[in-house]
């Protein structure tokens, strides 16, 4: 097993092949992945090592120290979070070695083509088609919310491969190339002013057989390994006491004086409690994680965060009275990517909006907390044996 | 201005073996000996205390010494374990002086230095002598309390709202010289008070002329012990919680009606989650306080954040509960008044949420206007 001092010997070696201060970028990212360091806790020929995934933080610290580049994790967020364990659970050997690399080292960024205008909550009455013809898919739909779908190489992508089948039966898992003809990204102008998000239009894209993920048909087993990820690393990041959204406002409350008011002032140390709470709570989930024993909280922590978010933002706003009826700036942008802090008090005020409705509805994962956590009995399912085409919409 | 205190390590938010250990052995003995229809019986008699379970946990199980150090009769264990036994505690809302005498009694004989605190102090970690701090039970660390006249060396004077003074066999009294003083309970004139919380019931005491042995200085013991037993308290209200919420769970998926359990309908899901959501954040908030009382870091804003959260959930968790069992819920038979009743006391207990947050204003520095 690998352990703290044999990491610290590789990532020794690899800074002394490969001295940051003469390499390039790119290919110090390279050499990293070649050399099982990539993420520690993948096999060996695919970036890790096979050790545990907390010694991850032991590279990661000799790294900085040394001043090496990083693969900028918040701009390949997608590849990282969800194609790249998806295609590891259940990806060919081919596709591993094919996709891994590129996907970590920030060559290849990826985006997700799963939400379709009529299937949201409801994924698994998606509506777009795969047709096979030999041994190529001719898709064809239309997909929607797809962040970075401007800026991805890549795609992974479920689509209905038999509508005679019920719904969760008939779906396959692609991996789709997005220079592919057929292929058109549009802009989704959203509440922020800017478009974050893309429509894509899916006309008659053909894909090959050997990019299919997984068998034909099994596509919802292959999307729950994405979507349970993606839940993971949206409310998994660690944060000092006042780092997220709190932050902001109780230096405005420092700085502002002539701001206060009783009322906010009530509203603003609750809401402070509560923040501290939600990021005890958060580290309370990794220390379990780290320790072996993964506890159910995870299914939480995205709820408390949306809802949190949308309550301190909201009284950001109210904090700065006259400045509250301004906003910074309603350009439409295509950002690479979404800073939820950064920008004014209005404009986090309206994209922490997306927070209880992004990954999973705060609807959503209530039911899951409530079936998967309390073993509460599941709703009544009317559509469960019932053929996709003969479903209502 | 105060910048926000950033600790540099993160406090130890999971539980160890032992204290798993230790949890299940006081839970199997609570199961055994603290049934809620015996609480309920006891609580409508004179006597609402079970002493008998009180003997064995504190003298037979040792819980009694947890925080007293090795050389005055103590096992010199911390916070996080007696944290631990008040969880359990608190799932059983058990009719014992626990938090009331060996925590915030020996708190208080903790920060008092000399011989006649110390000789008290491994009288109450043997679990045979029960303390009881003088000051009332609503007290925040940091508040104002009472305090009785010393006249000519004998105490004069009235105090009320003090917890489990009614089994108590020495009070630790603040006077107006500025010492807490230990009064043997057979020389101070006790009158139970009415109270809200039938487990943890309060009484007045009228000391006329007693004498008394000063331990210490009041102020810095009564701030020790108040600050001890309110982060501790969370770890109570975190057990509370978590029975009611566990109980209603229970009893919605056995409840049928309009041809199903009531438990599938997706409104009480939703607020059961919702609980269980909330019970999550006091898990770790208490976790976090017992760990800054055993580590004596951070330890102010752990506590203050701990309490400032725990009585809204506590409170909540025994409301749904009432709510969510029906008619059942509002009889006397049924245990959950108990908790409500255990749990709105608690919110007051050791300071208010209110109490809590403003302390909190001045700790990390968000001033009111």
């Amino acid at each position: 097993m690998t352990n703290t001092e044999e990491l610290r010997r590789r990532t020794g070696e690899l800074l002394a092949a490969h001295p940051p201060a003469t390499t390039g970028r790119l290919d110090f990212l390279k050499a990293r992945f070649d050399a099982g360091l990539a993420w520690v806790h993948y096999p060996p020929g695919l970036g890790g090592l096979g050790a545990a995934r907390s010694l991850q933080a032991v590279v990661d610290a000799e790294l900085a120290a040394a001043g090496a580049p990083d693969n900028d994790p918040r701009r390949i967020g997608i590849g990282l979070g969800m194609a790249a364990p998806t295609i590891l659970r259940h990806g060919t050997e081919e596709q591993k070695r094919r996709f891994l690399r590129p996907l970590w080292t920030g060559e290849e960024v990826w985006c997700q083509l799963f939400s379709e205008p009529g299937a949201g909550s409801d994924l698994a009455a998606l509506g777009t088609r795969a047709v096979r013809e030999g041994d190529t898919w001719v898709v064809s739909g239309q997909k929607v919310w797809t962040s970075s779908a401007h800026l991805a190489r890549w795609a992974i992508l479920i689509a209905r491969t038999d509508p005679d089948l019920p719904k969760h039966q008939g779906i396959t898992y692609f991996l789709c190339d997005m220079t592919d003809p057929g292929v058109e990204v549009r802009p989704l102008r959203q509440i922020t002013g800017e478009a974050e998000f893309n429509e894509v239009f899916l006309t008659g894209v053909r894909i090959p057989d050997a990019h299919r993920l997984g068998e034909v048909g099994d596509g919802w087993r292959v999307a729950g390994t994405t979507l349970m990820n993606e839940r993971v690393s949206i409310g998994g990041m660690r944060l000092p006491r006042e780092g997220g959204m709190i932050g902001p406002v109780a230096r405005t409350w420092r700085e502002r004086p002539e701001l206060r008011t009783h009322d906010l002032h009530q509203r603003l140390l609750r809401l402070w409690v509560e923040a501290e709470v939600a990021r005890l709570t958060g580290e309370r989930l990794r220390q379990q994680l780290a320790a072996g024993q993964p506890g159910p909280e995870g299914s939480g922590m995205k709820l408390s965060f949306a809802r949190l978010n949308q309550e301190i933002s909201g009284l950001e706003v109210e904090l700065r009275g006259e400045e509250g009826l301004l906003y910074d700036d309603w350009t439409m942008r295509r950002p690479e990517l979404v800073d939820f802090t950064g920008r004014d008090a209005g404009y986090r005020y309206l994209r922490a909006k997306g927070n209880s409705i992004e990954g999973g509805t705060s609807e959503v994962l209530l039911n899951i907390v409530a079936e998967r956590v309390l073993g509460l009995p599941a709703e009544p399912r009317t559509d469960k044996d019932v053929a996709w085409k003969d479903l209502a919409r | 201005m105060s910048t926000v205190s950033m600790t540099s390590a993160e406090p130890d938010l999971l539980y160890s073996e032992e204290e798993e250990a230790l949890r299940a052995a006081v839970r199997d003995l609570l199961t055994d000996h603290c049934a809620p229809a015996d609480v309920i019986a006891r609580a409508e008699s004179d006597a609402p205390h079970d002493l008998a379970l009180w003997k064995t946990l504190a003298d037979g199980m040792g819980l009694a010494r947890l925080l007293v150090p090795g050389e005055h009769g103590g096992q010199g264990a911390t916070h996080r374990e007696a944290a631990v036994v008040l969880e359990e505690l608190g799932r059983a809302v058990a009719p014992v002086p626990y938090l009331t005498s060996a925590v915030v009694a020996t708190e208080a004989l903790l920060a008092c230095a000399g011989d006649a605190a110390a000789g008290l102090l491994s009288r109450l970690a043997s679990g045979r002598t029960i303390g009881a701090l003088a000051v009332g039970l609503h007290t925040a660390p940091g508040g104002t309390f009472g305090a009785v006249r010393l006249e000519s060396g004998l105490l004069h004077g009235e105090l009320t709202g003090i917890a489990d003074a009614a089994v108590a066999d020495v009070l630790l009294v603040p006077a107006q010289d500025g010492g807490l003083h230990a009064v043997e309970a057979d020389d101070v004139t006790l009158t139970p008070q009415v109270s809200l919380d039938l487990t943890r019931p309060l009484s007045a005491l009228s000391l006329d002329g007693v004498r008394g042995s000063r331990l210490g200085d009041a102020g810095p013991a009564v701030h020790r012990a108040l600050r001890a037993g309110a982060g501790l308290l969370a770890s109570e209200q975190l057990g509370l919680a978590d029975w009611t919420l566990t109980e209603t769970v229970r009893y919605l998926k056995e409840r049928a009606q309009f041809n199903r359990p009531v438990g599938g309908f997706q409104a009480l899901k939703h607020r059961l989650a919702q609980l269980w959501l909330e019970a999550a954040g006091l898990r770790a908030a208490a976790r976090s306080a017992a760990d800054a009382l055993a580590g004596e870091q951070d330890t102010d804003v752990a506590v203050a954040v701990a309490q400032a959260y725990a009585a809204p959930v506590a409170v909540h968790a025994a409301e749904e509960a009432l709510q969510l069992h029906g008619g059942i819920g509002m009889t006397w038979e049924h245990p959950v008044h108990l908790y409500l009743k255990r749990a709105k006391a608690d919110s007051i207990a050791y300071g208010t949420a209110g109490a809590h947050r403003e302390a909190l204003a001045r700790l990390v520095g968000l001033e009111a206007p």
